[in-house]
């Protein structure tokens, strides 16, 4: 027995069953998002003076994330637009250039992942904090046993709170050289990864589902642009509205990343 | 057919494109220039009109886009309700968070 | 019964202009695996649903047996079951009897299954899978193959939580509403499947929710408009918007403390934590509070997913059992949509203990109160609905009039709580065990096994046995108010929730000088409990057992509609096929046309045509 509406129009409501099923999941993405924004804004509120960090994260890179996801949003269109044209050809160009710069997005995501990973705050027995990339750490390094070295490229501070805002001329000023320093001088060492304060563990977690987002958005496109194209010749109007509905996705995806971007990286 | 408005052809919709891309290329710009500049006693203001931008982004790609503003009444009712229940979500949190009585919350 | 071959074929969509391809799998015998574990078609996923949500109820059961064993005797070891406990879960069941780390996991993962295991996916998805397409006059749901996925995640999600009980340290012990910093450390990763299995469960209800409100709103047959659909749907849309909606917070909350628990992330610990008396290696700067506030903003609304499938079914059973229309059937429409809505904003009522302002907790004060009227119109309607009835007794009618007492006593207890000057004192006692579980347990189950004994014979062309029915309802009526009405006066007297030695370190007997320390009548009460426990246990048994023999030896039904409904739901073949109707569906009439005058039977199905003359294809139901 066929379900209707799948592709026509019912007509009291004016559209099909996909497309509303898609809106009913975006409506529900939008609380998920939203629940984990409202922990953001309430982190940050309750964050003593001085305890939240500004300018932590590379503008841009951010920035060349932003446009290439806006882009992806247009391709994204067009390849929609394409299809409901019967121009099969343009349809698989668009959505090439749509899955090409999803993945340069990850790509650079994951740049800036592993820039945090290597990014470690160092607690000098000497009360000072060093902060910097790691270049490297010598063979026998071992902080619990207190022997051998790490190598970083950055600074050090008397104060904590100075890593905090890097937006200040004082942090900007900061010359950043090789520093080595023994083991024997570290009190803590810890990188820049979820744990290290509760503004990297929300950057993580929610640039992280968001990712997860575009990799499953990723793999969709990437399927119908691949084997499930196939519909095309044998119902090329369910195909389309399948582009259509993955697309809208795929909108959302970039709706929730202009938030992200201004909100994580420019404040 | 499941589409009230039909490409007309790929052409416009490619013109359409083009200014989006365009206002978003400015509004995120805008955005930067307004991080680093220095408006306002902290970061109050700055964050006030850099979401404001930023709303005004969001609202081209889910206009636009989206289509949801030729989209049926039907969808838009889901996202009102969707929204009054995230503001709910939001405003009465915070309200939550910031109203205690005097002297029982440190900062 | 029209058993054929043809009953349950996978389900797979032919495109809009027929192909060679899928012309002719309707002949193809699907194996085992297609027809009943990996079926998409919507009438064996809601079985698969019933049939888990009901194990997972009897486990859940069983929980609560052991605790209150515990109650009543802490520290002795339990009797028949204390060995067994021991060999599978070791050390936390030294010698049989009960820990008090185990009884937590319990407590935690009573409330856990009962709530998303039991009572959530067989009030609204295993009935709302069955019933609602068929009321509606659908061939199934708009999304087949989502409904099987949703089913899986549930089923997995069911797995991870079972199985954390056997893993070192055991199930999550910090309650089910999980409050951090204990949830995050307690030393076991039981915390950790909990909420693995909870992302699984919210997965499965979020593809249910999308499902049925895109199934309601596109695919209701032609004529069934919006003012015709019977009480039970609207209830199941109103539901699975909240299911659709609040759900999302908690995810995003059980994300994060899940990031707490595994990449020790610091969002719901505080600054300065103490962990067994050292400072927490964690960088802080998080807010408990922001945990309780994402659990609750889904937590209240759940408790509306927990009643309105419940209020759906009892509404059907009395319009056919009283054999007249509901009364105030846009009253009842109104009022539940009103319900859903409200419920989004009044979910700080469980967090008045928190130190809140007084701004804030008048806010969530004010919209309790408000909530409790659209309930109490609800609840007025169907006892309304009574009067004037030819009321028939049957075991479902029993079952949905037992429904309206019990939930109103749950009800009108929880206006003390809304308060939030009462629910100080109130708050995390006995009280709040014993309102909520009235509502739930002599109320939604009680519309539960209402809607069992109600559709099980659409369901498999036999009635249940009546007299074992009614032997069912009446222990279980007894019972359930022996084990929950004491415990209002339990509550009242200050006996505080989740503690293992059942009070009896605040007893008169233990701290004799201690001001107010409870009572020995209260003590004794435990006793009585769990003795009533035991009895609603013992009620079930002819419930199971009526179940399974009456699927092969109950008395068949004489015909398609042997309640005589007038919802579309009776007016398919019984079972119904792949598919459901086998005629073409035009409803001309809404859907409690009972006891029209100058008709000449006592109801008129929602499609039946005009003339008394033309010929009806299915039932042949008349007198």
């Amino acid at each position: 027995m066929e379900i209707p509406y799948t592709v026509e129009n019912r007509p009291d409501t004016g559209i099909y069953n996909a497309k509303l099923g898609i809106w009913l999941f975006l409506a529900s993405e939008v609380m998920l998002f939203g629940g984990l924004f409202s922990a953001y804004v309430l982190l940050r509120v309750g964050a003593a003076p001085g305890e939240w960090p500004h300018g932590w994260l590379n503008v841009t890179l951010g920035t060349i994330n932003t446009l290439l996801l806006a882009l992806s949003a247009i391709t994204t269109l067009l390849a929609w637009a394409a299809c409901k044209l019967r121009q099969f050809g343009k349809f698989k160009f668009f959505h090439a250039c749509t899955i090409l710069l999803a993945l340069t997005f990850l790509g650079i995501k994951s740049y800036e992942y592993h820039d945090k990973w290597i990014h470690y705050e160092i607690q000098l027995t000497n009360g000072k904090f060093a902060d910097g990339h790691m270049r490297e750490e010598s063979k026998d390094f071992d902080l619990a046993k207190k022997t051998g070295s790490v190598t970083i490229e950055g600074h050090v501070v008397e104060d904590r709170k100075e890593l905090m805002d890097l937006r200040t001329p004082e942090a900007q000023a900061a010359k950043h050289t090789e520093i080595t320093i023994q083991a024997a001088d570290i009190k803590k060492m810890e990188n820049y990864s979820p744990r290290h304060n509760t503004f990297t563990a929300i950057y993580f977690t929610m640039t992280g589902l968001h990712a997860l987002h575009i990799l499953g958005g990723t793999i969709v496109i990437f399927y119908l642009w691949g084997p499930g194209s196939r519909m095309y010749k044998t119902d090329p109007e369910r195909f389309t509205n399948r582009i259509e509905v993955s697309g809208l996705f795929w909108h959302f995806v970039d709706l929730v990343w202009i938030f992200l971007f201004p909100v994580l990286y420019l404040t | 057919m499941s589409e009230s408005e039909q490409p007309i052809s790929l052409k416009s919709y490619i013109r359409l494109c083009a200014v989006v891309f365009f206002v978003v290329l400015c509004t995120t710009s805008g955005m930067i220039a307004t991080s680093f500049s220095h408006i306002g006693e902290g970061w109050t203001l700055k964050v006030t009109l850099i979401l404001a931008i930023a709303i005004v982004n969001a609202f081209l790609v889910a206009g636009y886009l989206m289509h949801l503003l030729s989209e049926k009444k039907l969808v838009y009712t889901v996202l009102i309700f969707t929204v009054f229940f995230f503001a709910g979500l939001m405003g009465l949190t915070m309200w939550a968070m910031g109203d205690f009585p005097v002297g029982t919350i440190t900062h | 019964m029209q058993a054929n071959v043809q009953q349950f074929p996978p389900f797979r969509e032919a495109p809009a202009h027929g192909h060679a391809e899928h012309g002719h799998h309707e002949h193809h015998e699907p194996g085992f695996w297609s027809k009943y574990i990996f079926s998409t078609d919507h009438k064996v996923i809601g079985i698969q649903y019933g049939f888990m949500a009901l194990c997972f109820m009897l486990f859940g059961f069983f929980l609560m047996l052991l605790m209150r064993w515990q109650i009543a005797h802490p520290g002795m070891p339990v009797p028949l079951l204390g060995p067994l406990l021991a060999k599978t879960l070791g050390a936390p069941a030294a010698g049989g009897a009960i820990s008090p780390d185990l009884y937590n996991s319990f407590g935690a993962m009573h409330g856990t299954i009962m709530v998303f295991l039991g009572v959530v996916p067989l009030a609204f998805a295993a009935f709302g899978n069955y019933v609602v397409p068929l009321m509606i006059g659908a061939p199934d749901m708009t999304f087949p193959r989502i409904n099987m996925a949703s089913f899986h995640a549930f089923f997995l999600g069911g797995v991870v939580m079972l199985v954390s009980f056997f893993i070192p340290g055991g199930a999550a012990q910090a309650g089910w509403t999980s409050y951090s910093p204990l949830a995050t450390t307690i030393p076991t990763h039981g915390q950790a499947f909990w909420l693995v299995g909870m992302v699984c469960l919210i997965t499965s209800s979020l593809l249910g929710a999308v499902n049925f409100i895109a199934t309601i709103i596109q695919l209701r047959a032609p004529g069934m408009t919006w003012m015709r659909l019977p009480f039970f749907v609207w209830a199941q849309f109103v539901t699975a918007f909240i299911l659709l909606l609040a759900f999302p917070p908690l995810e995003a909350a059980g994300i994060l403390q899940l990031m707490d628990n595994l990449a020790h992330t610091s969002f719901f610990l505080p600054t300065g934590l103490a962990v067994g008396g050292q400072l927490a290696n964690v960088s802080g700067g998080g807010s408990p509070l922001l945990w309780q506030h994402l659990f609750w903003f889904l937590g209240h609304p759940e408790v509306y997913v927990l009643i309105l499938p419940a209020m759906g079914i009892v509404a059907e059973v009395i319009a056919n059992n009283t054999r007249k229309p509901l009364w105030g059937y846009k009253s009842l429409v109104y009022s539940v949509l009103f319900v859903g809505f409200l419920s989004f904003i009044v979910w700080a009522h469980h967090m008045y203990m928190t130190g809140m302002g007084q701004k804030i907790a008048t806010f969530f004060q004010a919209t309790t109160m408000i909530i409790s009227i659209p309930s109490v119109i609800i609840l007025t309607c169907m006892f309304l609905s009574l009067w004037g009835g030819s009321i028939r007794i049957n075991t479902p009618m029993l079952f949905a009039l037992g429904f309206l007492p019990m939930f109103g006593i749950g009800g009108l207890t929880g206006l003390p709580l809304g308060l939030a000057a009462c629910d100080l004192y109130l708050h995390d006692t006995y009280y709040i065990i014993a309102h909520f579980h009235y509502v739930v347990a002599p109320g939604t189950i009680f519309a539960l096994f209402a809607g069992v004994y109600f559709w099980f014979p659409k369901m498999t062309g036999r009635m249940m046995n009546e007299f074992w029915g009614r032997v069912h309802f009446w222990c279980s009526l007894t019972f359930m108010n022996i084990v929950f009405m004491p415990m209002f006066a339990q509550g009242i007297k200050g006996m505080l929730r989740r503690m293992s030695d059942g009070a009896v370190n605040y007893s008169a007997a233990r701290v004799p000088n201690a001001i107010d320390a409870l009572p020995g009548t209260v003590m004794q009460l435990n006793d009585w409990i769990f003795w009533a426990a035991i009895g609603l246990g013992i009620a079930q048994i002819p419930f199971i057992v009526n179940v399974f023999w009456s699927i092969g030896h109950g008395e068949k039904v004489k015909n398609d509609n042997p309640w005589d409904a007038t919802t579309l739901d009776w007016q398919t073949p019984t079972p119904p096929p792949h598919g459901n109707f086998e005629h073409e569906l035009h409803v001309i009439r809404g859907p409690y046309e009972y006891s029209q005058p100058g008709h000449a039977t006592d109801f008129t199905p929602q499609d039946e045509p005009e003339s008394a003359d033309a010929p009806r294809t299915t039932s042949t139901a008349h007198h």
